[in-house]
């Protein structure tokens, strides 16, 4: 279906347009907050916010361009393959996009298990549109490794140890683009 | 560029390009089975790429996750009533239990 096909059926729901009262897009840190209370924990959770946010501007053109996807889905304990770490607790890593077709394992991940599934590898590591985009010349390449990070409750883990071991990956591995798919 | 669901979180910790699709979590670049919108969403990351000039460029994507009942999922996703509010408080409970005992056997990450 063409892009402008959807374009006039997205439409949320029988009443596309007019008034709320509400944002129609859910509000996840309200949510949990409410969902956490509910919990009994006593603090609310404390999301990360950056007043400061960096920008780069693409490098070169594109099509000239190495993307490298990141994942916060991880392989099933016990069949990491060869050279990827079996580490529990998670640890950061890069392993081969071939090693993902079959699809990872998220189902320790917080995601809404109720509506949806991820049997489909393309609807969070996207390793198969990327690389069909660059059969067809419009990003340079996909680099041969993605990276996993671990979803991390300490910020200061995940800013000071595993961020920068991802970048040290991707400078290995030539990446001029850092493509995110938080599950 | 980041590719996601859970708006608000993205934007208020803040990156350069977000590319936002409004669905269930699960499913940020696209429905299963669906290869076409797959490529949409990726492909309008690849644009913005090229084509945001500054950080916190969000862009929305066209796509609806159901059309005829697109609110079904957003009221039962984390759901706090009177129905579940005592199996609420016995989960959270047993959860403070195991990461307690996990932090005991040194199974959580210490570094």
């Amino acid at each position: 279906m063409a892009l402008t096909e959807r374009t006039q059926r997205a439409t949320n729901g029988r009443k596309p347009d007019g008034r709320r009262a509400h944002r129609s897009y859910l509000s996840y840190i309200d949510k949990s907050r409410e969902y956490y209370a509910a919990h009994g924990y006593p603090q609310p959770y404390q999301w990360a916010y950056s007043h400061e946010v960096a920008f780069t501007p693409l490098p070169k053109p594109l099509s000239e361009c190495t993307v490298g996807l990141v994942t916060t889905s991880f392989f099933e304990k016990g069949r990491e393959p060869a050279g990827v770490p079996v580490s529990r607790p998670k640890q950061p890593y890069a392993a081969r996009c071939d090693d993902a077709l079959d699809g990872l394992y998220n189902s320790d991940l917080f995601w809404d298990k109720d509506n949806t599934h991820t049997d489909d590898l393309d609807t969070y590591l996207p390793i198969n549109r990327l690389r069909e985009f660059e059969a067809e010349g419009r990003i340079g390449a996909l680099s041969e490794r993605f990276y996993g990070i671990p979803t991390d409750y300490s910020h200061r883990r995940t800013q000071r140890n595993d961020s920068p071991r991802i970048e040290e990956w991707m400078r290995e591995d030539g990446v001029d683009v850092a493509f995110l798919v938080p599950l | 560029m980041v590719a996601g669901s859970a708006r608000d979180i993205v934007e208020e910790c803040g990156v350069a390009r977000f590319v936002f699709t409004d669905f269930p979590l699960g499913n940020p670049t696209g429905k299963p089975g669906d290869a076409a919108m797959q490529r949409a969403i990726v492909g309008t990351g690849l644009d913005l790429l090229t084509h945001a000039w500054m950080p916190r460029t969000t862009v929305q994507t066209p796509f609806v996750w159901d059309a005829d009942d697109n609110n079904g999922w957003r009221e039962h996703f984390m759901r706090v009533d009177d129905s579940n509010r005592a199996a609420l408080a016995a989960a959270g409970e047993a959860r403070r239990r195991d990461q307690a005992a996990a932090k005991a056997d040194g199974r959580a990450r210490t570094s």
